[in-house]
């Protein structure tokens, strides 16, 4: 499924994996997409209702994922305006880091669940890495 | 908007409904789940005010399902009650004429939406279009609360599809509330605020759409199945 926002842009490529909250995976694809900066602080947010009918989710599921999303600090609304990211360089920047400290953390308990040690996880992260930064150049 | 209490509606081979405690709030959409035979029709017509319960009580805005109920309930029947010789047209002037609340300048769009026209006879209809013409009935009138009886039962997937749509598009979740029935739980996963699962006239499970998947780790698709396959 995809939602393109104002001007054109693809903004959110979602395929629900439906086994999680629905709520939870759209917060999470709008972080991901301020993450990459395909979204941006200052950037218009559809509408509840047009959100909603895009992605084909209940209209209180978007409710909710909007009312989530300025509890975090990640959005503003602007009465009769409607609902922005945040302005402020830092927003970004601390989106990221949540979001790449987060799946950093979920590979090393993953790989000492495995059975690795400190070594053989560095040594394997640093082989693939520079295994794929040749492949693209 | 509703509450049921201790309802109780026994047909000479079985109970279809053996004690349903349930309220029904206002704004979401609810998803009455379960195999054939769980009760869930019987429940929607009892709510309808075309059954009378055996035991128990049920009130609709307060009151008890009756005519001054039904005036405020959509409802949209399992069978294909549509009479065969007429034209779309007709059917609509026919069903506009009953109904207070009937929506004029509503129906030709939704018409639209669903690739239907107002010249077409019923007869020349195929099963998808015969459920969605029937969706657009329910959907024309301005009612707080919408019943729909199996609406996705035995049809391609263009047809249901495009009733989900409708369903999410009509909504009105300040002040209307949905209640789905179905069996094929799929493609209305996403619909749902919250599920109720019938299982031989009793409630099995009853919460949030959303918490139940936080909770079990699965899809109510999936969760539908574990409990009922």
């Amino acid at each position: 499924m995809h939602y393109v926002k104002e001007g054109g842009e693809s903004l959110l490529k979602i395929e629900f994996d439906k086994a999680q909250p629905i709520y939870l995976q759209i917060i999470d694809q709008i972080k991901k997409a301020l993450a990459r900066g395909s979204l941006n602080p200052g950037d218009k947010l559809p509408s509840q209702r047009e959100l909603a009918l895009t992605l084909g989710v209940n209209p209180n599921t978007i409710q909710r994922v909007y009312r989530e999303m300025e509890q975090m600090g990640l959005t503003e609304t602007l009465r009769g305006q409607g609902t922005y990211i945040k302005q402020g360089d830092d927003l970004v920047k601390m989106v990221r880091s949540e979001m790449v400290n987060t799946v950093a953390e979920n590979f090393i308990n993953e790989m000492l669940a495995l059975g690795c040690s400190k070594e053989e996880i560095m040594t394997l992260v640093k082989q693939l890495l520079d295994k794929s930064i040749k492949l693209k150049g | 908007m509703v509450e049921i209490t201790g309802l109780v509606k026994v047909y000479p081979d079985t109970r279809a409904l053996d004690g349903i405690d349930l309220t029904i709030d206002s704004g979401k959409i609810y998803g009455l789940l379960g195999p054939n035979g769980s009760g869930k029709s019987t429940l929607l017509k009892c709510i309808a005010g075309l059954l009378r319960p055996d035991q128990g009580q049920i009130k609709v805005f307060g009151q008890r399902p009756g005519r001054v109920t039904k005036a405020k309930v959509a409802y949209l029947p399992e069978i294909d009650y549509l009479y065969r010789w007429m034209t779309i047209g007709e059917i609509i002037n026919f069903v506009a004429a009953m109904y207070p609340d009937w929506r004029e300048d509503k129906v030709d769009e939704l018409l639209k939406n669903m690739n239907l026209t107002k010249e077409q006879k019923i007869n020349s209809l195929s099963k998808g279009m015969r459920a969605r013409l029937k969706l657009v009935i329910a959907m024309a009138r301005e009612t707080e609360l919408v019943l729909l009886d199996e609406p996705l039962s035995g049809l391609d997937p263009s047809s249901r599809g495009k009733i989900v749509d409708m369903i999410l598009s009509e909504f009105r979740s300040e002040r209307q509330s949905v209640i789905l029935s179905t069996h094929e739980v799929g493609e209305t996963e996403n619909l749902y605020d919250e599920v109720i699962f019938l299982d031989k006239g009793t409630i099995r499970i009853m919460d949030q759409a959303e918490k139940l998947r936080q909770n079990h780790g699965l899809s109510i698709n999936d969760l539908f199945r574990e409990v009922f396959l």
